[in-house]
């Protein structure tokens, strides 16, 4: 994983509740055994039509959202199946920072553990960010990690709160498991007087 | 083994069991917690192995790890192998990872093969007391028996399998208590159905719920792992209700379950899990399910739900902006109008299976509304029992004929029809009463519309070609 300290970037706005990962990937990707190449799947149900086209209506396929590193987004984001390759395929799609008023569990713990931010923020809060996003031509946000604050596309600065050992983590690029692996004694201690060893 | 201390503050079932696991704490509260338990399947298990050999790490504990395909198997003949090659290679690719890592598999022909859901407990597994997780959301089914369970994705999967741990921040807890007597022909899904209705999609995230209440005690532990299953379609992290005799009579006798004296002092020990009666949860809600109605979700999500009695909301009813735009999408998704009766909307497909309810008593209900009658001739109906064994218990009481001679088909056990990674799947614009747990856009097929209801309800549904409110109908006792 590489280190992370910020991201700065155009901004996308996906403003519907309850985005569930069976719409940001559906199943029949989930076939495959590798763990790149997901982006070209995203939201694909949503993205494109039967016959492969793009449907007009979808915010995604915005011209100003295109390049976007940034998604805004609808309470509950990423509610529903544990699938990572719903991180993964917004990550390969270009994303590396989500702000919603809420996040599905197991979808947040993915993100941090691949090095995607997911921000939580009140919902007035989100609704204000979202409507400071100019949607004709597009609009720059930073997420700064370091410091733990957004600075909205007006300049104004709204700060966040983010779980210490991840954004540590983050921040560095470490290797989880090589740093769980430094508790091994622990571990090894646990199973002896649970009798687990 | 979870112990309660005799002094120090009340504790409930969930602080009971995390504070036992906790192997180290950093600074931040965040704790790496000890795992106990490991299921792996198919889907979201090969990249896990794949990172576990660019490391050069290996199983830590593989003896806390059982693998079984479950996702991608078709329902149909097996024995010629899976024709599509991507499910192939998926179901390939776990059989060797198993191998070369050392871990207990059970194949697509294997006798104990199953959901990984229905599996786990069925097979002793799953135990109270105990912390499991596996890379599916359902995981929180597990919790019905008092253990803390639920879903991982890959990276944690492989985090797991290389270090038996989890970094986890406690979340806060809720306690749901259901009060009063369920009424007759109402199920545990209808229990959590209504449930999610109530409290919303969303009105568990950031939650570990603990379920209780006399509606709960009530319950078999099939019917309460069906609540448990569901834990997740609220946003909870994990579901779980406080282990009692109902708990220790299933377990009894199971293959990974202790035995003899061992499952005596086990017995004494999970009984001290039970949450201290003056406990505290973060937030407590009580639900009554005293005037409780058979329930049909109506939209795209588990919380889009509604009493069979009833009907079609009007998305201008609702108060929240979001709420209203989210249900115009679910009517122009599910092609349905604000004020139809549920009763008037006509079904094309209906799938008795899943994690969710497709066990041995699931198949049962079901097959008592089936016996004697014939599927709505316009209707094609699935039986997926939940687990090769479901599937033995049943043929040896006969239900699959009664299924059979109705005219539903008669299928092997896997996931199926709940997340269509298989064959089984919605053509676009075919409606499906399911028993499935997710009515999302696109769940059982592109295009395809999910109800989401009781086997009883789903019978019924197959019989009658829509909806029936299931407790109008006369029953007749199953014939083996």
């Amino acid at each position: 994983m590489k280190p992370l300290r910020e991201v700065t970037g155009t901004v996308a706005v996906l403003d519907r509740p309850d985005v569930d990962t069976d719409q940001i990937i559906p199943k029949q990707f989930l076939k495959r055994i590798e763990r790149t190449g997901y982006g070209q799947f995203l939201f694909f149900d949503w993205r494109l039509d039967e016959n492969g086209d793009e449907r007009p209506g979808f915010e995604l396929n915005r011209q100003e959202f295109r390049s976007a590193s940034i998604l805004l987004a609808g309470r509950n984001f990423g509610c529903g199946s544990s699938r990572e390759h719903a991180a993964w395929a917004l990550q390969d799609y270009g994303f590396d920072a989500i702000i919603a008023p809420s996040f599905g569990d197991i979808f947040r713990t993915n993100a941090g553990k691949i090095g995607m931010l997911a921000i939580a923020l009140p919902a007035d809060e989100v609704e204000r960010l979202m409507e400071s996003v100019d949607l004709d031509s597009g609009s720059e946000m930073r997420v700064d990690l370091e410091r733990r604050v957004i600075v909205a596309p007006d300049g104004r600065e709204v700060a966040f709160d983010f779980d210490e050992t991840t954004r540590h983590r983050i921040l560095h690029g470490l290797d989880e498991i090589a740093l769980t692996l430094q508790h091994e004694d622990a571990i090894a201690a646990y199973e002896t007087a649970h009798g687990l060893a | 083994m979870a112990s309660t201390a005799p002094q120090g503050p009340p504790k409930a079932l969930y602080d009971k069991i995390f504070d036992d696991h906790v192997v180290a704490r950093q600074p931040d509260g965040t704790c790496i917690l000890y795992i106990d338990r490991h299921l792996v399947h198919e889907v979201t298990s090969p990249q896990a192995f794949e990172g576990l050999r660019l490391a050069g790490r290996k199983v830590r504990a593989p003896e806390k790890t059982l693998a079984v395909v479950d996702h991608n198997v078709p329902t149909t003949d097996r024995r010629e192998g899976i024709a599509d090659p991507e499910s192939r290679l998926q179901v390939e690719t776990l059989a060797k990872n198993a191998k070369d890592f050392g871990i207990e598999y059970y194949n697509e022909l294997d006798v104990r093969q199953g959901i990984v859901h229905v599996i786990g407990p069925e097979q002793g597994f799953t135990l109270p007391g105990t912390t499991i997780v596996c890379g599916d959301s359902h995981t929180s089914t597990h919790g019905a028996f008092g253990a803390l369970a639920h879903g991982i994705g890959t990276s944690e999967v492989e985090h797991v399998l290389a270090t038996q741990t989890l970094y986890q921040q406690r979340p806060r807890t809720m306690l749901l208590e259901l009060a009063g007597d369920l009424p007759a022909g109402l199920t545990a899904k209808d229990v959590i159905l209504g449930a999610i209705g109530q409290v919303g999609v969303d009105g568990g995230v950031g939650y570990v719920v603990e379920y209780a209440g006399d509606a709960i005690r009530a319950l078999s532990m099939e019917e309460r792992m069906t609540v448990c299953n569901m834990s997740i379609e609220w946003g909870a992290r994990a579901g779980m209700i406080a282990p009692d005799d109902t708990t220790f009579a299933y377990l009894e006798g199971r293959e990974h379950a202790p035995r003899g004296a061992a499952f005596e002092r086990a017995v004494e020990d999970w009984r001290s899990l039970a949450s201290d009666p003056e406990a505290e949860y973060d937030t407590h809600v009580v639900v009554d399910v005293t005037e409780l109605v058979p329930q049909v979700t109506w939209g795209t999500n588990p919380g889009m739900v509604v009493p069979v009695t009833g009907a079609v909301p009007d998305p201008a009813s609702f108060e929240d902006a979001d709420d209203r735009i989210a249900a115009e999408r679910a009517l122009r998704y599910m092609d349905l109008r604000a004020g139809q009766r549920i009763e008037d909307i006509r079904v094309d497909r209906v799938f008795i299976g899943s994690c969710t309810n497709a066990r041995i008593e699931d198949l049962r209900a079901a097959a008592a509304i089936v016996a004697g009658q014939k599927v709505d001739e316009r209707v094609k109906a699935l039986v997926v029992p939940g687990s090769a064994t479901v599937r033995r218990q049943a043929e040896e009481e006969g239900l699959d004929r009664v299924f059979l001679d109705a005219g539903f088909e008669w299928r092997l056990a896997g996931c199926s029809m709940c997340l269509g990674m298989n064959p089984d799947i919605l053509a676009p614009g075919e409606r499906c009463a399911s028993t499935s747990n997710r009515n999302f856009e696109g769940r059982q097929g592109r295009g395809g519309r999910t109800h989401l209801v009781s086997p009883q309800m789903a019978a019924a549904a197959a019989l009658h070609g829509r909806f029936v409110d299931v407790r109008t109908l006369d029953r007749e006792p199953v014939t083996a």
